[in-house]
């Protein structure tokens, strides 16, 4: 095969990774979106094969099996996922992307350093810093997105770690790492590579430790731009446009959302990243022992059953109960009677960006009655009963009173304005964030204690025995 | 125009496509899109093949192949979970009303 038949089979791919996210930013066309992506990269794998200076392709079978492992490895996975675990499994994805990206540019880097020291050339500049650039970034969004994952399945702990001495540890491997950059730059070595490769790594965890849960989607986001950028890098030192384009894609694309996110949690991108570390401890853990008003399913049932509008508002709690199509039953109920139902999205209700819209798209919630948190704000003082399923943290008005407070600042769902609150919650434990909730003290708030599937199968017998 | 200079310009083009294509997306689909993006860096997989069919020694080899697998999980799973996702979001009408309005009194 020619060289401009390869790039010209190349650039088709990646006309087909701008018309995958063309269409997955719309929901009519995201699923043909999606499927015109994996086209280009199946497209663009096969051809590899039959392109090189020697064909087959030296070490082939080996390649081939390689690959078949990641497939045994990869499809199970992602189809076994339960929808809860989505966005974990999303973060170890793009962190063995990152990983790949990094090892991709260190073999090149090596055979470079070869071919250098045999011919007594060097390795041109440009190359070396983007493959430092690659080692770096790769391996930083490797480990960072391991750990990522770990929060995520709450194999560590979900608050933010904080040890004394963080930032200087921080800035300290920070220095660390541009020095050793300097040395692969001058040295061009094995040695060099792996060390800056080891500082990377720790680098990665010790940048996702401090951030905390309810920061989480915000990190994903990021380190999935960080992906993106070290694949175009590797593209650059492999001479391999489609990586460019692919990567910068996607580099723009979580750049974009990591933006949003960052909006709408009311922070700035630092803020979010750097914000534990200057957070005091605020008072986690303090139990609070004022009285909460606790009702039955029946008690909630007939608060239902006389409204004219609820707002449903969910979290990651209705996502852990898997109680997405038990809420959509007791939404069919009440518009059943004549009650006007809506679902109020926070944007980073749930664990990563959109989490709710997904899982309740899996209950065939039909998507125009999701209503996005700046639509639905001003409807809340219309609204009699508001149901907070699972959620705590983008419902806590702390975000606006308390200053200083890990959410202050953060936009919130304004259900405290609505006639009647309900809390679907399994205890009084505080939400992701760790913070207290004043709304779960207010006169107008009941409290239905209990899985939230449970709890909801209970209500909607009571609503249908009325 | 040398190579190098050609390749910075496709990636200051690509930047600008990127934002272009993804700047209107409605929070929605955030989590498919970043999804799917996820998935379209997997072509990394592309490079480490062409590594590992150059790799000269059993160090450079242990890497490359390491990053084929690495690489294949995060396309392959990556396309897959994202359609899996998607397929949820299928156009749909209102949600059957009939089947339920039946048990209520």
């Amino acid at each position: 095969m020619s060289r401009d038949l390869y790039d010209l089979i190349g650039l088709v791919a990646a006309a087909c990774f701008i018309l995958a996210l063309k269409g997955l930013s719309h929901p009519k066309t995201a699923r043909r979106g999606n499927l015109i992506g994996a086209a280009g990269a199946t497209i663009a794998t096969l051809v590899v094969f039959f392109y090189g200076d020697q064909l087959p392709l030296k070490n082939l079978p080996l390649i081939l099996g390689a690959i078949v492992l990641g497939l045994v490895i990869g499809v199970p996975a992602a189809r076994k996922v339960q929808l809860t675990q989505m966005p974990q499994l999303v973060a170890l994805f793009n962190g063995v992307g990152g990983g790949a990206a990094a090892l991709v540019a260190i073999v090149e880097y090596l055979k470079l350093g070869e071919e250098a020291a045999e011919k007594g050339g060097a390795i041109g500049a440009a190359i070396l810093i983007a493959t430092i650039f690659t080692v770096v970034v790769g391996t930083t969004s490797f480990t960072g997105s391991i750990v990522t994952f770990l929060k995520l399945q709450e194999l560590m702990t979900t608050r933010p770690v904080i040890f004394p001495g963080g930032r200087f540890v921080i800035a300290g491997n920070l220095v660390a790492i541009l020095l050793c950059s300097g040395w692969v730059y001058a040295a061009a070595d094995t040695t060099s590579v792996l060390v800056l490769m080891g500082l990377s790594a720790l680098f990665g965890i010790l940048f996702v430790l401090p951030v905390g849960g309810a920061d989480v989607p915000i990190v994903i986001s990021l380190l999935n731009a960080f992906t993106g950028l070290t694949v175009a890098a590797s593209g650059y030192v492999l001479e391999a446009t489609l990586l460019i384009v692919a990567g910068t894609l996607v580099g723009a694309s979580g750049t974009i959302l990591t933006r949003l996110m960052a909006e709408a949690m009311g922070r700035s991108l630092f803020g979010t990243l750097f914000g534990a570390f200057t957070a005091t401890a605020t008072a986690a853990g303090a139990t609070d022992t004022r009285p909460v008003k606790s009702g039955s399913a029946e008690d909630v049932a007939i608060l239902l059953n006389y409204a004219r509008r609820v707002v449903i508002v969910p979290g990651f709690g209705l996502a852990v109960a898997q109680a997405q199509h038990t809420v959509r039953e007791l939404a069919d109920l009440l518009t059943a009677k004549g009650i006007d139902v809506a679902y109020g999205i926070h944007p980073v209700a749930g664990r990563m960006p959109g989490h709710m819209n997904v899982l309740l798209a899996e209950a065939n919630v039909p998507y125009d009655q999701l209503v996005e948190m700046d639509e639905i704000n001003p409807t809340f003082p219309q609204t009699d009963v508001s149901i907070v399923i699972g959620a705590n943290d983008v419902v806590n008005p702390a975000a606006k009173t308390t200053p200083g407070c890990p959410i202050y600042g953060m936009p919130i769902l304004d259900v405290q304005q609505s006639g009647n609150i309900i809390f679907l919650k399994r205890s009084m434990r505080p939400g992701f964030a760790g913070i207290e909730n004043e709304l779960l003290y207010d006169p107008k708030t009941t409290l239905l204690f209990g899985d939230a599937k449970a709890s909801l199968t209970k209500v909607v017998g009571a609503l249908k025995s009325l | 125009m040398s190579s190098g200079l050609a390749l910075i310009s496709i990636f200051v083009l690509a930047v600008f496509v990127g934002f272009e294509v993804v700047s209107k997306v409605s929070s929605t689909l955030h989590t498919p899109l970043m999804s799917g993006a996820n998935a379209i860096h997997g072509v990394i997989l592309v490079g480490a093949i062409i590594v590992a069919s150059h790799s000269e020694n059993s160090l450079q080899l242990t890497l490359s192949l390491l990053a084929i697998v690495l690489a294949t999980i995060n396309m392959v799973g990556g396309f897959v979970v994202t359609d899996r996702m998607l397929e949820m979001f299928k156009p749909k009408k209102r949600p059957s009303d009939s089947d339920k309005s039946g048990e209520v009194k």
